[in-house]
């Protein structure tokens, strides 16, 4: 158990930048999960912790300690690979001992702690099968194993579900998380998978084109997502954004769909702009035909999911409008009144960040008719 | 799974079959026929008289303490070449799987020797260690050391396991490095992370996930010191000085071609014939399960 500490990474291959400068404090066995598309450096930024690559500039610090120039030997960290990376021609019990034995300790000592490590997984009666002898859960098992065995100060995942099918991954996400709790191991888990990075993370790292774009608990996350980027990216089906424009004094956005929306309380120093809105499809009202402030959508497409429907619209100024209801489900074609309650707005200025509105899920909502 | 073509005429799979039929029959069997059927009889100096001997060729084979001395010197020839050719190669290949720059360069060149003839790959040995023109032989002659490969037997055997070895290592380290590169990057990051140094590493990850490699190329190697390298030997020192190179192929074609015994030289081309069968069944039969992890 340790703190880990990024201080400034970057990295380039050659002229390509990977990551501009990443800062991160992680608190003694916090889990971290860096969510973000493939190719926004995710990844690098793993193995730049784990010490399979240098960074180009900026430090490492494992608790306290800094590693930068360590190898990944020297780090003490344990890693769980996509693909399992377990050694194809050693038993179970062999690539869970692996690590012990060059470290040198004593033979009991070593049976004792894969013993117990193995039983914990649910893995005791495969110990001697080869990993082609196991399934895909189970050779996700024997990774996870041979990374506690060790009881490392960091436990590193690079996507370690993906490579599971959707039931599986649903159970070894839940098992990883009661394995983290139990263990208090500082973790970091890196995956593109939103739903993964919510449930699993004490905090997220939302990454994009080599940038921390946001750092915060999966609920400020959700709830005040730093940027477009963010608020796009987290959440499903994904946030509506739709065009529209601050008035001069700033308590009220004009909405090119058709109607202004009253603010509680304006965005502080911001005002006369254009902005973008953003809504998530489970906060659109569905209202009646005729109520104030309300806004026709002309139905799409309806999914039923069961539970609920995903409706997508069409708003009067062209954009494009997703919402999730429940008991309602439109024919295609027809129009549906839809509200957009000013408590749930999020703004986001000109060059994407998001405009911060003073107590404005505390205000009761006043929808002004017309525009 | 091998995919079950149906031919609607009866002919025309045999009609395909028939070339490479052709091919091995004319080419094969028959002169490997000959040689059994040789093996069997004795002719006299002039080849006018033949005879039937029965085993009497193979009797006096196993019974000639010069033909016992080449079947040592052969093992004790192809296990050098075997092993001299086999660990450079994989020292070369893990060299050249790293990333370094001109890498690429580097594996071309490594190439080029499987391309070069056997007389070819002889001459220029010639001009590395013959004592008076060769590099190297007239350097180990400058130090003191009474270097001639064709009075000693020693430095002869030297000599054609080194030039023998030589035009192996391409061939051993095209498959070595494919064999590397086969390997998950991932599986070398873990024990990296797992504390191993690269020595342990080697040993414990990458040497044991090469087997199936090693033991092909075992195999290829032996067959290669065994029946190939007659080529370098007579182009480097014709069996001499005093039979000290003279191998079991390099036996079979001397009596044969040059001392006209030609049903000692067919019972000695049989023999060499069952041990090709033997080490092509022996690998064979591995190779199914060649993949052991």
């Amino acid at each position: 158990m340790a703190t880990l500490e990024l201080r400034g990474i970057r990295k380039s291959f050659g002229a390509v930048h990977v990551l501009h400068g990443i800062d991160l404090q992680v608190a003694e066995g916090e889990f971290i999960v860096i969510v973000g598309a493939s190719g926004c450096g995710k990844s690098t930024l793993l193995r730049i912790v784990a010490g399979l690559e240098t960074a180009t500039e900026g430090s490492v610090l494992i608790g306290g300690a800094d590693v930068t120039r360590l190898e990944p030997k020297d780090r003490d960290i344990a890693m769980v690979f996509q693909n399992y990376a377990l050694y194809p021609h050693m038993s179970v019990f062999d690539n869970m001992a692996y690590g012990l034995r060059i470290r040198g300790l004593p033979r009991a000592e070593i049976e004792g702690r894969v013993r117990r490590t193995a039983e914990m997984l649910g893995l005791g009666e495969l110990l001697r099968r080869k990993p082609r002898e196991l399934s895909g859960g189970q050779r996700q098992r024997v990774a996870m194993g041979r990374a506690i065995v060790r009881e490392p100060k960091l436990f590193l995942f690079d996507e370690p579900l993906s490579n599971l099918d959707a039931k599986l991954r649903v159970q070894m996400r839940a098992e990883i998380k009661r394995l983290q709790r139990r263990l208090g191991v500082t973790s970091l888990y890196v995956t593109h998978d939103q739903v993964e990075a919510m449930t699993l993370g004490d905090r997220l790292v939302v990454m994009n084109g080599g940038r921390a774009e946001q750092v915060a608990t999966p609920m400020e996350v959700w709830r005040e997502p730093a940027n477009i980027y963010v608020a796009g990216f987290i959440g499903a089906p994904a946030m509506n954004f739709l065009h529209g424009r601050l008035c001069s004094e700033g308590d009220a956005v004009d909405l090119r769909a058709g109607c202004a929306i009253a603010l509680a309380a304006p965005p502080a120093g911001v005002s006369d702009a254009e902005v973008t809105v953003g809504i998530r499809p489970e906060h659109v009202r569905i209202s009646s035909h005729g109520a104030a402030g309300a806004i026709p959508l002309k139905v799409d497409l309806v999914e039923p999911l069961g539970a609920e429907s995903l409706i997508h619209g069409i708003l009067p100024s062209g954009e494009g409008l997703t919402v999730r209801a429940t008991d309602c489900s439109p024919l295609a074609g027809t129009s549906l009144p839809i509200v957009l309650p000013a408590e749930h707005l999020h703004l986001f200025g000109g060059d994407g960040r998001r405009l911060r509105l003073a107590h404005a899920r505390n205000a009761t909502a006043r929808v002004r008719a017309g525009a | 799974m091998r995919k079950r073509v149906i031919f609607p005429q009866v002919g025309l799979p045999y009609l395909l079959l028939l070339p490479q039929l052709a091919i091995t029959s004319v080419f094969f069997f028959l002169p490997a026929g000959q040689a059994i059927w040789f093996s069997f009889l004795r002719q006299d100096a002039f080849g006018i008289r033949t005879e039937f001997v029965g085993f009497e060729n193979f009797v006096e084979l196993v019974q000639d303490p010069l033909y016992l001395e080449s079947l040592w010197i052969t093992l004790v020839f192809s296990f050098w070449v075997t092993a001299l050719a086999m660990s450079v190669a994989l020292g070369l290949a893990v060299l050249a799987d790293r990333h370094i720059r001109g890498a690429t360069a580097y594996k071309t060149l490594l190439i080029w020797p499987y391309a070069i003839a056997p007389a070819v790959a002889a001459v220029l040995w010639i001009f590395i260690f013959h004592p008076q023109v060769g590099l190297l032989g007239r350097f180990l002659n400058g130090i003191g050391v009474a270097w001639d490969y064709k009075l000693n037997g020693t430095q002869a055997l030297i000599t054609v396991v080194v030039a023998s070895a030589w035009k192996q290592v391409s061939y051993n380290f095209l498959f070595f490095l494919a064999g590397l590169q086969s390997i998950p990057r991932s599986v070398l990051e873990a024990a990296a992370i797992d504390g191993a140094s690269p020595a342990r590493r080697f040993w414990t990850v990458v040497f044991p996930l090469l087997s199936p490699t090693t033991f092909f190329l075992l195999v290829i190697n032996l067959t290669y010191a065994f029946f190939d390298t007659f080529g370098v030997i007579d182009a480097l020192t014709k069996g001499g000085p005093a039979k000290a190179t003279t191998t079991l192929i390099y036996r079979a074609y001397i009596d044969g071609r040059v001392n006209l015994d030609l049903g000692s030289s067919s019972a000695q081309s049989v023999v060499l014939m069952l041990a090709v069968i033997a080490l092509t069944a022996v690998q064979f039969r591995f190779i199914e399960r060649k993949v052991h992890y």
